[in-house]
């Protein structure tokens, strides 16, 4: 029977050999330190910690890390050891946080070797300390006993280790760091620390995740009050803003604990007080006035974030503009129809032929036809003023991910830290509906390659643009879209290759070339072009075998496994037979391995090579420079049309934005 | 207060505080009944589908049915198809739920008809009903039982048209043959 220890709680151990489990979310120091009866530690030899991480009846984990089992055989100590103290630090000098206050709670169990629990406790309301005693096991009349101890020091290890009674305690506090530090340089780099703006999203979605599993135990009165799985131990104090949720005080509220403080909290730390509100609800409608439709909200619809939610929003809108423009359709179709059929009649009707019975049944078949168009109408704009109004909140609230160019959001850009849930390629709308403008928004990551169509396009509705105009714009969509595609990705989890055989997209893709944000030169010439497929035919082989291996770890250390985009401008130049069976290739396979091609080409360019390419144009979603209705919608097959999503004329967001990806992109190391 | 309507019968789709009706479910169950005789225990899977076919001025506009489950329009959707009916609780086994405001104004009628996909016939389908709910408050206005199933696999349920400005629910109870409703298009064509 487990007992969730408060402050100050003990416990009696029912056995000497044990676990102890720690999890804290983020990379931290556990270690054990052993005091004799008058609570001194008698040395460095009684300091288990990374740099020596075995002691008699005691193991710990030799370097930091976001979950820990240390090992302790209580019968095996020293004899005169009356006092095993578990101790908490946080790395120093590894660019991590540097107070428990800017971390989730660190939760610690103690186990049986079978890994039944004893006792648990939940160290809360630490904030500026960067060491903790979190547990002691200590020796009463015989019995060894477990106590939430939970004494926090706001200076360190090196405090710490002074308070109980440690003459070099610090040189033994820098020791232990150093070795902590050593053992973090061995392992992967630690990732740059998370912002408030990069992180709202998924990590309220894994507050309320979290909540609904646990009843509701986290995200209370503090950011981080129960113990999070490691993958969701971001600072607690992101979680409040911009969320749409219930204010949250921030997480250093909670009175700071010093050496003397004596103040014992007996609130239970995973339990929620009453009070709270759930976190981030999804916004809902407020009640319509009768007779008047409901008034949209932005984030109307069902997912764990408000990121989840606005994309199912706008697929909600996509999917009811497309069905009440196929009722319209429909019933103007069907009122022709109709009207074809009673005129027919009429003509062949002998007796229509004499006086005016004619005429009149003409005109009552066509009043017929235009009663029920009007109703259809009718129909068709009250829906299309309820969608229209419903983008007008919808588009303001969009993530940068998901806004077009001219969205304010993209001057608040940030380096995300996650990766978006979609992308925003263009905006789709239908003849009927011209000003409702519904975005395009594409899973990510990418499934299928992108072709920007740099050629005429057979709809006619491109003739005034002579081909090399046409090309240029196919060029500056294609920069776009690859911008908002190193935008959406965290730093250096995204690259950007190009092959310009012709060497002519110099001046297009000038905003990718001085923002310096690719990951190597463009390819001129035939060897550029069997240079940069080479390397990333090479990639996808090396990943493919290492998953079909599962040796995913056996990777050269110098591959780089992040997503991978190619750029080829004006396809098939410059490639000879050898080049495009690459580039099959890489369109064939690389999607599920990362690599996703972005063909800027005019498909009569490459019509020597026959119906051989089919598959290649047929694999890539044809995106045109120009507004272009060639995209069907899932459900009833309109024809779309389809609009880029194009910088504004005269606007700076894009270097803007681009200079940021490079400048995170060179503190990344890459 | 549930109506058990009877062949041929015509309920008035009007709320009992006088409202109109915005969205109503068809629903439709059923149950295979126990063979006779030795292998009792072998279950015997019976496949009914339901479908809804709207109609403009008698002509077919659209389908709903297992392979098409929202009419274009989204005004109609079938919840999905169902392979084997239920375990005798009695609830509904397949739905249609058709959102009357949202009907495009050139359909005046839509029928639902039940087919049997597996082709027993309703000899061998015990306590097959269909029952039609408004959706807003899930109360029951009108039950149809396909009781004295005989040798046929098909039937036309019902119909839910035009009236005016509101809609009118006539009960049909047709038998008919076929696997599906394009099977049935002849026989319901009468009853429109």
């Amino acid at each position: 029977m487990a007992v969730e220890l408060v402050r100050g709680q003990n416990t009696p151990l029912p056995q000497t050999r044990l676990e102890i489990r720690v999890s804290a979310g983020k990379p931290i120091v556990a270690g054990v330190t052993l005091s004799d009866a008058q609570g001194k530690v008698r040395g460095a030899e009684w300091i288990a910690h990374p740099g020596s991480p075995q002691l008699p009846g005691l193991e710990v984990s030799q370097q930091a890390a976001a979950d820990h089992r240390l090992a302790v055989d209580l019968e095996a100590l020293p004899d005169a050891v009356e006092r095993v103290n578990v101790l908490l630090a946080l790395p120093v000098g590894v660019g991590g946080p540097v107070r428990f206050g800017a971390v989730a709670a660190p939760f610690v169990a103690v186990t049986g070797l079978d890994g039944t629990e004893v006792a648990s406790y939940t160290i809360t309301d630490l904030d500026p300390e960067s060491a903790v005693v979190a547990l002691e096991l200590y020796r009463r009349n015989g019995v060894w006993k477990v106590r939430a101890v939970g004494q926090g020091y706001a200076g360190g290890l090196a405090e710490m280790l002074a308070d109980q009674g440690l003459d070099q305690s610090r040189e033994i506090a820098s020791q232990i760091l150093d070795a902590v530090a050593r053992g973090m340089a061995r392992s992967v780099a630690a990732p740059p620390p998370r912002t408030a703006e990069g992180d709202r999203v998924r990590h309220t979605a894994a507050a309320a995740g979290s909540a609904g599993e646990h009843s509701g135990a986290t995200a209370g009165e503090h950011g981080a009050a129960a113990p999070q799985p490691p993958t969701t131990g971001a600072p607690a104090p992101a979680q409040s803003p911009t969320t749409g949720g219930p204010a949250q005080p921030p997480t250093a509220s909670g009175p700071t604990q010093t050496p003397n403080s004596d103040g014992v909290n007996y609130a239970h730390p995973s339990r929620r007080p009453a009070a709270a509100a759930p976190p981030s609800p999804p916004p809902t409608a407020p009640p319509a006035q009768p007779g008047q439709p409901a008034q949209p909200v932005a984030g109307d619809a069902t997912g764990w974030s408000m990121e989840e939610r606005l994309y199912n929003q706008v697929w909600g809108m996509f999917e009811d503009l497309a069905r009440t423009t196929a009722a319209y359709r429909s019933a103007v179709d069907f009122a022709e129809s109709r009207m074809e059929q009673e005129l027919d009649k009429v003509l062949s009707d002998p007796r229509s032929r004499i006086g005016g019975t004619g005429d009149a049944a003409r005109e009552a078949a066509r009043a017929k036809q235009a009663q029920l168009v009007d109703q259809a109408r009718e129909v068709l704009d009250r829906d299309l003023a309820q969608l229209k109004a419903e983008a007008e909140v919808v588009e303001p609230a969009l993530p940068h991910a998901f806004a077009a160019w001219d969205n304010p959001v993209w001057h608040a850009y940030r380096v995300p830290m996650e990766v978006p849930m979609a992308l925003r390629l263009g905006d789709l709308h239908l003849p009927e509906s011209a000003d409702v403008r519904i975005p395009l928004l594409m899973r990510l990551p990418l499934e299928r390659g992108l072709w920007i169509d740099s050629g005429r396009s057979s709809s006619g509705s491109v003739t005034f643009h002579d081909s090399a105009e046409l090309h240029r714009l196919a060029l500056e969509t294609a920069v776009a879209l690859a911008a908002r595609l190193l935008a959406a990705y965290p730093a250096g989890d995204f690259s950007v290759h190009v092959i310009d055989a012709g060497g002519g997209a110099a001046g297009s893709l000038a905003p990718l070339l001085q923002a310096g944000v690719l990951a190597h030169p463009p390819g001129h010439g035939a060897p550029g072009v069997t240079e940069v497929l080479a390397r990333l035919t090479k990639r996808v082989e090396l990943v493919q075998m290492a998953i079909r291996g599962g040796a995913t770890d056996a990777l050269p250390p110098d591959l780089d496994t992040g997503e991978q985009l190619l750029i080829v401008n004006d396809f098939p130049h410059g490639f000879d037979d050898r080049a495009v069976t690459q580039l099959r290739y890489l369109a064939d396979e690389g999607p599920a391995v990362g690599v996703h091609l972005m063909l800027v080409a005019d498909r009569e360019d490459a019509s020597a090579y026959g119906p051989i390419l089919d598959p290649l144009w047929r694999s890539l979603l044809r995106l045109t420079p120009v507004p272009d209705d060639h995209l069907a919608d899932p459900w009833i097959g309109h024809a779309w049309t389809y609009q880029p999503a194009l910088v504004p004329p005269g606007s700076t967001v894009l270097r803007q934005v681009l200079a940021q990806v490079a400048q995170a992109r060179r503190e990344w190391g890459r | 207060m549930t109506v058990n309507m009877t062949k041929g019968q015509a309920i008035s789709l009007q709320k009992s505080d006088g409202g109109t009706l915005t969205a109503v479910r068809m629903g439709l169950g059923w149950q295979a009944a126990p063979r006779r005789g030795l292998f009792g225990s072998r279950t015997r899977e019976i496949d009914l589908d339901a479908s809804a076919v709207l109609f403009a001025d008698k002509q077919p506009v659209d389908v709903v049915f297992f392979r098409h489950l929202v009419s274009d329009d989204g005004s109609v959707r079938h919840t999905g198809d169902n392979l084997v009916g239920g375990a005798g609780q009695g609830g509904d086994d397949e739905s249609v739920l058709v959102d009357l405001a949202r009907v495009p104004v050139h359909i005046d009628q839509i029928v639902f008809t039940v087919n049997s996909f597996t082709g027993q016939t309703f000899q061998e389908v015990q306590n097959a009903f269909c029952r039609l709910v408004d959706e807003t408050n899930g109360q029951e206005m009108a039950r149809y039982t396909l009781d004295g199933g005989g040798q046929y696999t098909a039937q036309i349920m019902a119909k839910v048209h035009r009236n005016g400005t509101g809609w009118t629910m006539t009960a049909i109870g047709t038998p008919a043959n076929g696997r599906t409703f394009q099977d049935l298009m002849p026989a319901i064509l009468p009853h429109l």
